[in-house]
């Protein structure tokens, strides 16, 4: 059971007091766009082998959705931030490099 | 014949007796004793059946480990099946029934599939009761399931009680053998908050019984100081008859209590399941010895060597006068000692290896015992017990050279370290050449969230045999747990203990080595699930490579045996069928729980009421005590109708609709969904959420809204009332409220984040009463205060003020077609006010009615209902609701999904309402048939029934439901199909059934 810290609380809360909430930091695509881009957008989602990025609801606590970066192989979990951002911030990133160094982000 | 010896047993008190039933017979044993051990004491060799050819079975080990001796424990709504007998504490008046057989343990109809076993290979049942296809629904499995299966299940309600409780350490030990204990003290005396876990009532495992000294005492003096100082340290917890079932990810573990098993009539929760967070787990769990493959090794009196030493020495119990000894190590010479110090007789020690020699051996020598090398037991001979066993060499193919008389065979295949905490969480073992056996592989342990491995392994668990090794790698652990969790105190020293000089073991998987078929049929590798080396033999020549393959295909390994004492030997037998070395081959996954916990552990206290709590409206009391049948609706009780002494469900139902439309009633609507939105983007915010215009919406003023997903499907419904220029309230369906809310939450949360809007569920701060009918009005106006007139407050409108003493919010709204008025006051003067209503409603025939009459009425309406006309699918276009769909608005959600072209698609099947031709009702959920049939042979359909009653108003059926091009069809007659078959007429007409015109709601 997955453990992951709510950046809004602060408390490191088990994953039963969470919700999943799928990929993280997508477009989204409304009336007038093109049918492949509202595809991708509401149906086409990674399910990568390693480096993930995903959102979160503290939803048995503070009630605040957040971002996790996770590994999906190890469970390793690089961090957590904000949901009011389009891009994981620069320092997890490095981070992430750094932990693996393989990683390219997409 | 077993017995218990005159002297001996350090476990159990000689002073008193118990008494206890097998199988209906009573019999005696000592406090302190196992179930196993007391059987053993009266002579009871013979305990239970295989699962499979329902061979006689007996005590095999001492511990968890155990795969025969499986009794049904307890007595009617207390009887578990398939308890270890091994594992029982035995009390007094205990009762157990031995499983698997029919009539009776001694005389076994079942034993026919001994006689035909070689009929019964592995894999027997999929290639056998393939055809015809019928057959196995109807014949074979009916059949094999009445003589297959271990113990039947209590068919009654538990009535003992369970708890959960949860624990965070930096340290969590399971196994409180002396690793345990030393990994355990390092820990507590660095500082760290520990929990130690033993699954049995006694510390000190395996050192205790083979009379180790450490740090020059004798291990159970070491034990008893250890416990000692570990109870003196504030932040340690030591619990026994505690197992650790699992670990999960990122230092998550649980650990199963058994708190009363043992005294039953303690008061307690009989489990208690330890929900762990612990930064660190160390596992001690020790390690199984493993069984020899030679022919008959399943016969009651073959045992290992271990749990022979363990029944003597514990329990003062010895399975027979004469013990031949069977090993490919030194370990089960320690047996031979212990029985010759309790005056015992080793009728030889049969040792596989070519030759060797150790301290111990020479030991075992120098007492007179006759030691066999090379040698190997070609098979067991007896029925029902052990009497003596055919020597042949090991090298050869089973040459019978003597037969040697014996009571009871203890043997020894090696050690094997119990990994299966360590893999439970995706730790990988590597193969350990030396001892034969797989061991963690420190470099690949199980992760936690910051990457580090998070289980430590300790002593035997790890693949350190020998004490000395074994403490000093379990301080270390201790030590290093501690250190990580960030408790870095001085550890103390390393326990000392000598680590004695011991001969290679030889690994031996078959016995002797090239034994001929006949043998493999009969060398047991699963006793629980009846496994033989020639089952995974076949299955290997039948092409089940994959070790996870021929689990399945063998079933070895599988049930509650969890590859404990099957796993190696039938991994070996593998490799050397697919000519492949073992590691090559793996292992077979590991999974939780350790040995199997309680169903009631697992529940907790969550059952009968507290299974799921229940949400109350403030009126819920008058409801129950006035006639409600209940519905469950999302965790509110809603009252479905009032039920009047003698009045059958449908007249209570009926009566109400009718007294609503003639006079009034009242409904406790309080669970409708309300949320506040407030803001100055609120408007914007809620263009986006509905589908209709509510940024427009006057203040003072309500308007109904349509709520969709991003994929265009109708998700919820209700209606929003604008309280001031920046505030809404949007009513909800009463299932909806705390999704809708926190859809809102998400979208503003995560898309919309720098709009200035705030929600908030207000659902429970009020209570909301809908007064409905033509006498709605006079009821209300009797009570005084706020003018109600249609004037003053017109319908889809809302007003503030008083109504007698309470503080009320009005909305003009209406889901059943009548002058309506739905109230909300606070929820603390929700029963005072529906008091209130039925007192001066009582001269206008005032009657409360429930959710059915609700539906009725709206569907009478065509009003549709969320999760009825509904399902996921349907999106507000099919249900005719394009009047609530805002065609000014550039967007709100579900709007570019609504124009995909299989949303646009004109054959969708649209809303219509429905009439029988003669009046009766149809079913819900039936579908209208097409002629023809579709490329699976199934009738075409071109529509069916959402939602459907008997209307009392009308006097008849009515229904809605979903018809292709279905508003172009008005007046056409379709076919409904039945329940049962049959086919029931309807004819397309408007969905609208009553007052088309919307006379009465306006007034």
């Amino acid at each position: 059971m997955l453990l992951l810290r709510c950046p809004y609380c602060g408390v490191e809360a088990d994953e039963t007091e969470l919700a999943p909430g799928g990929q993280a930091h997508l477009t989204r695509f409304g009336p007038g766009s093109e049918d492949t881009d509202f595809e991708g957008y509401l149906f086409m989602r990674k399910n990568p082998r390693g480096v993930h990025f995903e959102r979160w609801r503290h939803a048995a606590g503070c009630g605040k959705w957040f971002h996790a970066a996770r590994c999906t192989v190890t469970l390793e979990v690089f961090g957590t931030y904000s949901a009011q951002t389009t891009e994981p911030p620069d320092a997890l990133v490095a981070k992430i490099k750094e932990k693996r160094p393989d990683w390219t982000p997409t | 014949m077993s017995q218990r010896l005159p002297t001996g047993g350090r476990l159990i008190d000689r002073s008193r007796q118990i008494t206890f039933q097998f199988n209906e017979e009573y019999l005696k044993g000592h406090p302190g004793d196992t179930l196993a051990s007391a059987l053993l004491a009266n002579d009871k060799m013979l305990v239970g059946r295989s699962f499979k050819y329902h061979r006689p079975r007996g005590v095999v080990a001492s511990g968890a480990e155990e795969p025969n001796a499986l009794v049904a424990l307890g007595k009617s709504n207390r009887m578990e099946p398939n308890q270890r007998a091994t594992t029982t504490e035995l009390y007094d008046r205990l009762y157990a029934r031995s499983q698997n057989h029919w009539p009776s343990l001694h005389f076994d109809i079942g034993w026919i599939n001994n006689l035909l076993s070689r009929f019964l290979p592995a894999g027997f049942y999929y290639k056998t009761f393939m055809h015809p296809r019928p057959f196995w629904k109807h014949v074979f499995e009916p059949f094999i399931r009445q003589s297959a299966g271990l113990g039947p299940a209590p068919d009654k309600p538990d009535p003992d009680t369970y708890e959960h409780t949860y624990a965070h350490v930096d340290v969590l030990v399971v196994g409180g053998g002396v690793a345990g204990l030393t990994a355990a003290l390092a820990a507590g005396r660095a500082g760290a908050s520990v929990m130690l876990v033993e699954q049995s009532a006694q510390f000190g495992g395996r050192a205790v019984v083979d009379g180790d000294e450490i740090d020059g005492q004798a291990a159970g003096i070491w034990v008893k100081n250890a416990l000692q100082e570990l109870d003196n340290m504030p932040s340690v917890r030591v619990l026994d008859r505690t197992m650790g079932a699992g670990v999960y990810d990122h230092g998550y573990a649980l650990a199963y209590e058994r708190l009363t098993d043992h005294a039953p009539d303690l008061e307690a929760p009989r489990h208690r399941l330890w929900r762990v967070r612990a930064k660190r787990v160390v596992m001690a769990s020790g390690a199984y010895e493993r069984p020899l493959s030679f022919g008959g090794n399943d016969i009651p009196g073959v045992m290992l060597a271990s749990a022979v030493r363990d029944y003597v020495v514990n329990y003062g119990v010895s399975p027979g006068p004469s013990t031949l000894i069977v090993t490919n190590n030194d370990s089960a010479y320690r047996t031979a000692l212990t029985l010759l110090d309790a005056s015992l007789d080793v009728a030889a020690v049969i040792d596989a290896r070519e030759t060797a020699s150790s301290p111990l051996i020479e030991q075992v020598k120098s007492r007179g015992v006759r030691v066999d090398f090379g040698k190997a037991i070609a098979k067991a001979k007896g029925v029902n017990r052990v009497h003596s066993a055919a020597i042949c060499a090991q090298t050869g193919d089973g040459t019978v050279l003597e037969d040697i008389p014996c009571d009871a065979i203890a043997m020894s295949g090696g050690w094997s370290p119990v990994v299966h905490l360590w893999s439970h969480c995706g730790g990988k073992l590597n193969w350990d050449e030396a001892g034969a056996f797989f061991r963690p592989d420190p470099d690949r342990p199980p992760l936690d969230q910051n990457g580090e491995g998070f289980v430590v392994p300790a002593g035997a668990a790890g693949g350190d045999l020998g004490l000395g090794v074994a403490l000093a790698g379990a301080h270390g652990a201790g030590k290093a747990a501690a250190s990580d969790a960030g408790a870095a105190g001085d550890a103390g020293a390393t326990p000392e203990a000598e680590t004695p000089a011991e001969a290679p073991l030889k690994p031996v998987w078959v016995m002797p080595e090239n034994a001929k078929i006949k043998l493999r049929q009969k060398m047991w590798l699963d006793y629980q699930n009846d496994v033989k080396v020639s089952d995974v033999q076949l299955a290997a020549q039948e092409g089940f490579q994959s070790v996870e393959h021929t689990k399945r295909y063998t079933t070895l390994g599988m049930a509650t045996d969890q590859g404990k004492l099957s796993n190696i030997n039938g991994l070996a037998i593998l490799s050397s069928a697919l000519s492949e070395p073992i590691p090559q081959v793996g292992t077979t996954t590991f999974r939780p729980p350790f040995t199997p916990i309680s169903m009631g552990s697992i529940a907790g206290e969550a059952r009968g009421d507290i299974f799921q709590p229940l949400r109350r409206t403030p009126i819920h009391d008058w409801h129950a005590e006035n006639g409600a049948h209940w519905e469950p609706v999302g965790h509110w009780r809603r009252p479905y109708c009032f039920q009047r002494p003698g009045e059958s469900v449908e007249h209570a139902v009926a009566r109400e609709v009718t007294n609503t439309r003639l006079k009034v009633g009242l409904l406790d609507a309080s669970t409708l969904g309300k949320i506040l939105v407030k803001g100055s983007d609120a408007g914007k915010f809620l263009d986006m959420m509905y589908t209709n215009m509510m940024s427009s919406l006057k203040v003072g003023r309500c308007r109904y809204g349509l709520m969709c997903s991003e994929n265009g499907f109708l998700i919820d419904d209700g209606v929003v009332a604008r309280l001031s220029e920046d505030t809404f309230l949007c009513h909800t369906t009463t299932g909806g409220a705390d999704r809708i809310h926190g859809h809102m939450e998400e979208w503003l949360q995560t898309e919309w984040w720098d709009w200035k809007v705030f929600t908030v569920n207000l659902t429970e701060q009020f209570a909301q009463i809908a007064v409905v009918g033509p006498k709605a009005r006079a009821v209300l106006e009797k009570l005084g205060g706020m003018d109600l007139s249609a004037e003053a407050l017109p319908f889809m409108t809302w007003a503030d003020g008083k109504i007698g003493v309470f503080d009320a919010r009005v909305f003009r709204i209406s889901f059943s077609g009548e002058l309506s008025y739905e109230v909300a006051v606070p929820a603390g003067q929700g029963r005072a006010f529906w008091d209130a209503l039925l007192e001066v409603g009582a001269g206008f025939g005032i009657m409360p009615y429930g959710t059915e009459a609700l539906h009725i009425m709206r569907a009478e309406k065509g009003f549709i209902m969320i999760g009825d006309e509904t399902d996921g699918t349907v999106i507000p276009q099919d249900l005719g609701l394009h009047w609530a769909i805002s065609k000014k608005k550039d967007d709100y959600l579900g709007k570019r999904a609504q124009v995909r072209s299989h949303m646009a698609n004109p054959d969708r099947w649209q809303l219509v309402g429905l009439e029988t031709t003669d009046g009766t009702v149809l079913e819900d959920g039936a579908y209208a048939v097409e002629t023809g049939v579709n490329g699976n042979g199934q009738t075409k359909v071109q529509g069916r029934v959402t939602s459907t009653y008997h209307s009392p108003t009308l006097g008849r059926g009515i229904a809605m439901g979903l018809v292709r091009h279905g508003p172009d069809r008005m007046g056409e007659v379709l076919s409904f199909t039945r329940i049962g078959g049959g086919r029931q007429e309807a004819k397309i007409v408007s969905p609208v059934f009553y007052d088309s015109e919307g006379e009465k709601q306006n007034v």
